[in-house]
């Protein structure tokens, strides 16, 4: 009977543990699933304002300028059939180039300008950043990899992507 | 001629595997001493042939031979000696060869202290070890290996990523996979007692010191990856719930419940096949962990189709391994009989709650990390899962566990006296409330952070006040207390310090992400920022050489209320071979928090740098809280009665010396 009980005691237990878990895991999805778009999609689907998503594509050649300010920067992001303007404020990451594959993460201002607040590019500069090859693909618009498929490093346990600062 | 002879090396020492795996296993099954006892010379085998195969890829790296297509896809000539050796594990190839090899110091670990083991028992690890072993040698030599030529041979090779390229990384994987490869003790013995339908005692005796051990460098590890990240990354973070971050979290998550899973084991007899269901479990994510970051499926599901060979086998070897011993554990726990039996308000229920706490957190990690991969393969939907998921789901799973983590130490084995536990920790409520109060008063805003300091407070005060309640400090004079402490086990100290430190980490990760402040701007020498009450002024900006890249330096002045407090140089480099830049930011620790300052890019427009200034409140605390986790750790490791071989030696010091035995068995 002891033993019985002990064991309903720990199924009872890691039940309503893993329930409480479940829970919390689907209710942060609902809000913090962050979803990616290409430019082409982003202009085929409607996005909530306030709805936080990533895009990417490639930055376009010599669309990089900056503000007065000195440290808000726009550059449009092509996926080679349709491109998107982005603005952001922040110092870009060190693997950042026209030419090359990009992720930002914020939202879509009103004015059609995408505000990042995150701006993301990855160790290697052969490389390229999955979502982005994806959507070329997808696009057509894919040249294959340069260099392999696996971004260099030995990032075993390190975080991987050199990203731009959250603001 | 070194690179043919790594590879003929590292083939034998895969024949060696195979011996290690077959014969001891069939000699257990038919309790034959001979076969049994070939597992001792297969396992030195297999540590000399690895170790050849290392060395002479470490040589290969060294002398810069570029036929070797490895090195020349890694290695530059030159690159400084250092990162000549680091860069052997710096890429996917020559990591397998070190996950190999430290597997294979393990395995002679145990053919040499495991004189004391049951020798079925012994033969059987030693089989599991060297299956494992084996596993990996063939996908290396199969698909990853490291000592393929070039015909011709470049003249130059393409360099380490220059973000590795610091003592911080050159160090992080070793620790790690130190770490990764440890948890295959503890499953080796899950395995094996599971083969043989009984876990005693001695097993969890033999298991805990390892678990510990593998606990400890995987702190380590992690920690030393996070700390590079700060200082590397430029951007002033710590952790980023990053999917290869959370690769080497899930194994630590798992490996902290085993260990306190197979203290009950140990102690009380009791949590047995938990306990080896969470060594399963342990060694399957250290797996997993090792394969999401090396075989690029996190950066694209497709990139791993790409390598169909690379990609088969390893998930082939996943399900084998994984699937493998949990269907051996379906079948055969039943078989592992507990004796002790205890209330659930105890010290083994406290522990057993922990325990599933932590799973389950590790749970959402796993949810968190793999969905998208998941979601990916599925309908190529793309979505990433970012940190306020792990702030809504990991966190709050974690603030329970962090209070019964404090009270855990007062509870009785078997029954224990809740109001009793409660009136001990007074004073840790005290501080719980103290600091809630403190903080909302000091800093407002969501209740959140300051609860969740007030948990760690109440953790650190739990945890000094048990260690001077076993001093019976201020209870009796105050050479008593020091006799006490001299008389205690290590053991006790090591739980006091890692649950200090525990407290600490937690603190320094809470306030660095609640309380950090930033601010941008582009400075030409002469300028000024100012950050809360800092002012930071750009007195130079230049370039310098170094060995394999040029820098531009900043000299910058910190002051705070008008004086100079620290002049700092952030930098920014550029190697020529690869293209890159790397951030190397200037970081101004104090106690309580670091300064950091990290240099953008230049701006034409005004002819000045793009300047990042942060203020990380408490950040140093989680290195220190780190350090004292590990400090912790291997001061509990050096407990005698933890020492394998030496349980009669302590039975025979325990008995000398009564009042202590008490002292030791409450220690955990």
């Amino acid at each position: 009977m002891k033993r019985k009980h002990k064991r309903l005691m720990f199924v009872l237990g890691g039940m309503a543990a893993l329930g409480i878990a479940a829970g919390l895991v689907v209710s942060a999805f609902d809000e913090n699933l962050v979803f990616f778009f290409s430019p082409t999609e982003l202009a085929a689907k409607e996005i909530k304002p306030d709805q936080r998503i990533r895009i990417g594509g490639l930055v376009e050649a010599g669309s990089l300028t900056k503000e007065t300010d000195g440290v808000t920067v726009r550059f449009s992001v092509t996926d080679n059939t349709k491109s998107l303007a982005v603005r952001y404020k922040g110092i870009l990451p060190d693997l950042f180039r026209e030419g090359q594959g990009v992720v930002a993460e914020g939202r879509m201002g009103t004015d059609g300008v995408f505000e990042a607040s995150e701006v993301l590019a990855k160790h290697d500069e052969n490389y390229m950043p999955r979502e982005v090859a994806d959507a070329l693909k997808k696009s057509g618009e894919w040249k294959g990899e340069k260099h392999g498929d696996a971004p260099a490093g030995a990032n075993s346990g390190a975080p991987a992507p050199t990203e731009g600062a959250t603001q | 001629m070194s690179a043919e002879l790594g590879h003929y090396a590292l083939i034998l020492a895969l024949v060696m595997a195979v011996v290690q795996t077959t014969l001891p296993m069939v000699g257990a099954a038919r309790r034959d001493a001979l076969w049994m006892g070939l597992a001792t010379p297969a396992v030195i085998g297999q540590f000399v042939f690895v170790s050849m195969a290392f060395a002479c890829l470490m040589h290969a790296y060294v002398v810069s031979d570029f036929s070797v297509m490895n090195v020349a896809a890694n290695s530059h000539s030159d690159k400084p000696l250092l990162y000549k050796f680091t860069a052997v594990w710096g890429n996917h190839e020559g990591s397998m060869v070190l996950w190999v090899w430290i597997l294979a110091v393990y395995g002679l670990a145990v053919a040499a202290f495991g004189g004391n083991l049951p020798p079925t028992l012994k033969a059987r690890v030693l089989a599991i070890q060297g299956f494992i072993g084996a596993g990996f040698l063939l996908f290396s030599l199969g698909t990853s290996d490291p000592f393929i030529r070039l015909d011709p041979a470049p003249i130059n090779g393409n360099d380490l990523n220059p973000l590795l390229q610091d003592p911080g990384l050159a160090f992080h994987p070793p620790l790690l996979y130190f770490g990764y490869v440890g948890m295959s003790m503890p499953f080796a013995f899950a395995i094996a007692a599971l083969i043989e339908g009984r876990v005693d005692p001695a097993w969890a005796r033999w298991v805990r010191p390892w678990t510990l051990l593998a606990w400890c460098t995987l702190t380590a590890g992690i920690v030393l990856g996070s700390w590079w990240a700060y200082y590397e990354l430029g951007w002033g973070g710590f952790w980023f719930w990053d999917p290869v971050e959370n690769a080497s979290f899930m194994p630590w998550l798992m490996g902290t419940a085993l260990l306190h899973s197979a203290l009950v084991a140990e102690k009380r007899d009791a949590l047995k096949s938990w306990t080896v269901l969470l060594a399963i479990l342990a060694f399957s994510l250290s797996l997993l962990g090792t394969f999401l970051v090396r075989s690029g499926v996190l950066t694209s599901v497709h990139s791993f189709a790409s390598d169909p060979a690379r990609g088969a086998y390893i998930l082939g070897f996943l399900v084998f391994v994984i699937g493998g011993s949990l269907a051996l554990y379906a079948w055969r726990a039943p078989a592992l009989k507990a004796t002790g039996t205890f209330k659930p308000i105890s010290r083994e229920g406290a522990l057993l709650l922990n325990n599933l706490l932590l799973v389950v957190g590790c749970a959402t990690v796993f949810v968190g990390t793999l969905y998208p991969i998941v979601l990916d393969a599925i309908d190529g939907s793309k979505v990433s899962v970012g940190p306020p998921f792990f702030d809504k789901t990991f966190v709050p799973l974690m603030a329970p566990a962090l209070l019964l983590t404090a009270m855990a130490p007062f509870m009785a084995w078997k029954r224990a006296d809740l109001g009793g536990v409660l009136q001990r920790i007074w004073l840790a409520a005290l501080a719980l409330a103290g600091a809630i109060a403190l903080i909302y008063a000091t800093h407002g805003g969501p209740i959140g952070p300051a609860i969740g300091i007030g948990i760690t407070a109440w953790l650190f005060v739990g945890a000094i006040v048990e260690f001077a309640d076993r001093l019976r400090l201020f209870r009796v004079p105050l050479a008593e207390s020091m006799k006490r402490l001299a008389g205690l086990p290590r053991s006790a100290i090591g739980t006091t310090l890692a649950h200090a430190g525990v407290a600490v980490l937690a603190a320094g990760c809470i306030a660095g992400s609640a309380w950090r402040t930033e601010t941008i701007g582009v400075m030409k020498p002469g300028d000024q920022a100012t950050l809360g009450d800092y002012t930071v002024t750009m007195a130079t900006i230049g370039e310098e050489p170094g060995p394999n890249y040029s820098a531009v330096v900043a000299e910058m002045r910190l002051m705070k209320d008008g004086e100079l407090i620290d002049v700092m140089y952030p930098s920014k480099r550029f190697y020529p071979v690869q293209g890159q830049q790397t951030t190397e930011a200037a970081i101004r620790t104090s106690f309580m928090s670091d300064f950091y300052i990290s240099l953008g890019d230049p701006d034409e427009a005004s002819g000045g740098h793009g300047v990042r200034l942060y203020h990380n409140p408490l950040v140093p605390w989680i290195w220190i809280g780190a350090v004292v986790m590990v400090l912790g750790g291997l001061l509990s490791l050096s407990d005698r009665r933890l020492r394998v071989g030496a349980p009669a030696r302590a039975r025979a010091r325990r008995a000398e010396r009564p009042a202590e035995a008490g002292a030791g068995s409450k220690a955990s």
